[in-house]
């Protein structure tokens, strides 16, 4: 098949970027869409031009690394799939195709489709964890945890990192990658016990890094390419809420 | 020649650890926030290994070339993670797991290494736990196992087909945790380029900050490898497509002897190749092969669609041969099965190249419901890429290159044979001898991070509290940079006309072809004469686009074959001088009638330590001479 392309290129973060047209003929509809980029860039190399740069890495769903911004959505048309599993075979022949950075305040521009996501993990560094020392754990089947929970922690513990979700808010709000990481610690019995200084510790530093609020739109849930649910958000608003109620309490 | 000190303690096995442990030599906890470790690798062993230093006070660095610590390629681990906590009560102990491991590994590892590991594998799953890791649960809200290849008991604890990530994500609050509390530096998108050694010691690095292009010195007492295999040496493989071999190149050209370089693991599972232009091969999971049936028709050059293929007319061909192990024989047994089947002819899909995998009767036995639940982000995976549903028929699947036993040889204190530099993980040749089995590298990875490097590294450092911290302005340091500025300012010089990939790309064919599941002497001869003329080629001809000064994948890429190069000898090399078969690696002259490999413990129960001896010259060959106190060797039989 052949594929028109739109592509945003920009030299780095402090350049101001355009689109660029290119064509591709000879594409499988089989290709992944990552082996169509590049495709591109072994035609652009030959031409002496320089290739288009985007992260990825596992190329199979799992890592988190790549993420592009395709005709407006966010790991582009399929549901509940990563750039790296879209194939070929869900565009069609003669197709225009638009690709574009995440777009957000907090994912500074590096270098054409490359963003700067380092502000989650500044969240994740504030609170997104269990403090326990290593060597201090209590032997594992002492901590009994009933399965339903086990299984909704597992839901939201499969959050990739990717960032999709911010992208696809108007308001940049990185709420359902917190909510997520907040949600399945609650759940667990270990988590509990720091589980409202943990929210409240996310919540401002995610308020630091620039990200918006959340307005209850539900774009990311359904760009979520792991299907995280928004009632992960709803459960935070709850852990936040009593934390807040108390901590005016003991005030 | 040097002779190789393995430093394995004396006693009886189960006390190794234990009384070695209490001899080390600690650091004060006042003195601890003096000393400078620098860990490049935020996988399972890299961030778990800084996370426990950073714990204990050392003033830690640690690098990943991603943007992120969370996106290691340990994050990709799909089957499990074992520990022999005997939780299923089917006579599990850290013996047996032991045991497994050296049978396993075809009797190439070393005793005292492998008891060590599966020792501390029970600690690891009790810290996965408290680390919130959502392993899988029975009804009664307790912990639940299933089995892995190899074995006869269940103790691989999973996390669905997402182990890896769940492990890491773990591993990754842990380390966030002390990258909140600073007493670790993160620093993402660093490519670690080169070692600076100062008087015989590992005493830093030289990274390239990806997104500037500069290179930056850091320097520390003592410097820990956590970087992971190099299985993509073979292009397509089921590893991430940025996973390389260049750390552990620079470790062994900095003089750090690489241990048995050839033991690398194809896996027998994997979606085959399906096009010429795919860029990776994604794995299926060893654990389905728990439910899963394999097999091939009985017909050469078979047409039938797979569900219309009646059952006397499948050959099973695992069950038909091992019966005592069935669809469950270790993952080097099973891919040379199915390259058998495949280059007899039987093989399936327009290639040719590949068997199924059938879950029909599990199915049919268990209902859809519970394998949905054991495989089912598997099974998803699968229809997106190979188009089918595993529920509907059966996948294809065939081997492909995936972990590499080999690596930078250590002692039992995970030391290389440069002072202060310690490898650990993938990166080390330690625990796995010719073969890792199933399940076992997270709990290696996550066993040499948390609870072995922190007491051992500690040992080294006891005596290096008076040196105050390295200054990078040192010669050593100036002139490291300079190389690493010269090799890039060449790549960059050349200005040819093809691409680094399609190097890397023919470079993984030779590999493939010459040095993969199976290898004999003619062939591995040709390998090195094709290899030396490829990368002729590559020095005059590839073209890096862009310039140093920038962010810049092209030059990324380039470095990387470069040194791949060297690898993909080494490899040749150390196949070509073990003329016996064992585990992963099969020389097709040392056989059995029936096809099975032949081990020649008289003449090669080693490690083979390779020891680099400047460029174009012949490496050196150390022998680490392994004895079996406490196991007997035997012919490895899973019939
Ligand atoms: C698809 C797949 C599935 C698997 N499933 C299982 C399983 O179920 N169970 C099991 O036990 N094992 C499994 N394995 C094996 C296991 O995942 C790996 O062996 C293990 O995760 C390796 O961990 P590591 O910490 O050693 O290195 P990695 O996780 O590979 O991390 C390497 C790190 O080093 C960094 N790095 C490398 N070079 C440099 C450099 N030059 N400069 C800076 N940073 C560098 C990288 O950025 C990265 O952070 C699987 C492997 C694959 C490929
Ligand atoms: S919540 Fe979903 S979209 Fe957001 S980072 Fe996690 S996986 Fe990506
Ligand atoms: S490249 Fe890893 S999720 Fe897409």
């Amino acid at each position: 098949m052949k594929i028109k392309l739109k592509i945003w290129r920009q030299k780095n973060a402090k350049a101001k970027g355009r689109f660029a047209d290119y064509e591709l003929a000879n594409i499988s509809s089989e290709m992944g869409f990552l082996e169509m980029i590049d495709a591109l860039n072994t035609k652009l190399i030959g031409e002496k031009k320089e290739p288009v740069s985007f992260d990825h890495d596992c190329r199979e769903g799992i890592c988190g690394s790549c993420g592009l911004y395709i005709n407006g959505r966010p790991h582009g048309p399929d549901a509940r799939t990563t750039t790296c599993e879209l194939r070929m075979r869900s565009f069609k022949d003669g197709e225009t195709v638009v690709i574009e950075p995440w777009r957000a305040k907090s994912f500074p521009v590096i270098k054409d489709l490359v963003v700067d996501r380092t502000a989650l993990d500044h969240i994740i560094a504030a609170g997104g964890y269990i403090s326990v020392d290593t060597g201090a754990a209590q032997e594992a089947n002492n901590i009994a945890v009933c399965k339903n929970a086990s299984d909704k922690a597992f839901d939201a513990a499969s959050c990739i990192g990717c960032g999709a979700c911010v992208a696809s808010c108007k308001n940049s709000s990185a709420m359902l990658f917190v909510s997520a990481k907040v949600y399945q610690l609650a759940m667990l019995p270990q988590g509990k016990i720091e589980a409202r200084e943990r929210v409240q510790k996310m919540t401002a530093e995610m308020d630091r890094q620039g990200f918006g609020s959340c307005s209850n739109t539900y774009a990311c849930e359904a760009e979520c390419p792991k299907g995280i649910s928004v009632t992960t958000i709803a459960r935070m608003n709850a852990e936040f809420l009593t934390a807040k109620i108390i901590a005016q309490k003991v005030g | 020649m040097t002779k190789l000190d393995a430093k394995i303690p004396a006693g009886p096995l189960a006390e190794k650890w234990r009384n070695h442990k209490n001899s080390l030599r600690l650091v004060n906890p006042a003195n601890r926030k003096k000393l400078d470790i620098i860990v490049v690798g935020t996988g399972l062993a890299g961030a778990g290994a800084a996370s426990a230093l950073g714990e204990l006070g050392y003033n830690v660095k640690v690098f990943c070339y991603q943007d992120t610590p969370r996106r290691a390629h340990s994050v990709a681990a799909q089957g499990g993670i074992n520990a022999a906590k005997n939780y299923m009560n089917d006579g599990d102990s850290i013996y047996r797991l032991f045991y497994d491991m050296i049978k396993g590994g075809d009797y190439r590892a070393r005793e005292a290494n492998v008891y060590r590991a599966a020792e501390v594998g029970n600690d690891v799953i009790d810290h996965f736990t408290a680390l919130g890791v959502p392993f899988a649960r029975d009804y009664g809200g307790m912990l639940t196992n299933r089995s892995f290849g190899g074995v006869q008991v269940s103790r691989t604890f999973y996390a669905r087909g997402q182990t890896g990530q769940q492990c890491l994500l773990g591993t990754y609050s842990s380390l966030s945790r002390q990258i909140g509390k600073k007493s670790v530096t993160m620093m993402s998108r660093r490519e670690m380029l080169d070692l600076v050694i100062v008087d015989g010691k590992a005493r830093g690095i030289i990274a390239r900050n990806l997104v500037t292009g500069e290179l930056e010195r850091h320097s520390a007492h003592a410097v820990v490898l956590a970087t992971g295999g190099y299985g993509t040496v073979y292009y397509l493989s089921t590893l991430a497509v940025n996973s390389n071999g260049s750390a552990a190149w620079i470790g062994y050209k900095n003089g750090a002897f690489f241990g048995n370089p050839s033991f690398i693991q194809i896996h027998p599972t994997s979606i085959p190749v399906l096009n010429d232009f795919q860029s990776k091969l994604t794995l299926m999971s060893e654990s389905l092969r728990n439910d899963g049936r394999v097999w091939v028709p009985n017909e050469k050059g078979e047409k039938r669609h797979p569900n219309e293929i009646p059952e006397d007319e499948r050959d099973y061909y695992l069950e038909r041969r091992y019966p005592a192990f069935g669809n469950l024989v270790p993952r080097d047994v099973a891919s040379r099965a199915a390259k058998e089947r495949c280059d007899a002819g039987y093989g399936v899909g327009e290639s040719g190249l590949s068997v199924y995998l059938d879950f029909k009767d599990a199915i049919k036995k268990q209902g859809e419901k519970v394998i949905e639940e054991k495989y089912g982000n598997l099974f998803e995976m699968y229809e997106k890429i190979g188009g089918t549903s595993p529920y509907k028929e059966p996948m294809r699947i065939y081997p492909a290159g995936h972990y590499t036993m080999g690596g930078l040889w250590v002692d039992y204190n995970l030391m290389t044979t440069i002072p202060g530099l310690f490898a650990i993980g993938e990166a080390n040749f330690s625990d796995h001898g010719a073969n890792r089995l199933g399940a076992s590298s997270l709990m290696q990875c996550s066993g040499d991070g948390y609870f072995i490097l922190p007491y051992t590294i500690s040992d080294y450092l006891s005596d290096q509290i008076k040196v105050p911290s390295i200054k990078t302005e040192l010669p050593e340091f100036e002139k490291a940079e300079k190389e690493v500025q010269d090799r890039i300012n060449k790549l960059l010089s050349i200005n040819g006309s093809q691409t680094p990939a399609s190097f890397h790309k023919r470079l993984g064919k030779i590999m493939w072809d010459y040095c993969g599941m199976v290898r004999n002497e003619e062939g591995l001869k040709k390998g090195l004469q094709l290899i030396d003329e490829l990368e002729e080629e590559f020095r005059r001809d590839v073209m890096v686009a862009g310039t140093a000064d920038e962010f810049n994948q092209e030059l990324e890429k380039a470095g990387r074959v470069a040194d791949f190069f060297g690898v993909s000898r080494l490899m040749c090399i150390d196949a070509l001088g073990r003329k016996e078969s064992c585990g992963a690696h099969f020389r097709e002259e040392s056989q059995t009638e029936t096809g099975e490999a032949k081990r020649d413990d008289d003449n090669y129960t080693y490690v083979a330590a390779w020891e680099y001896k400047g460029p174009g010259q012949a490496p050196q060959l150390h022998k680490e001479e392994l004895n079996f106190e406490f196991v007997e060797l035997k012919v490895r039989s899973y019939k």
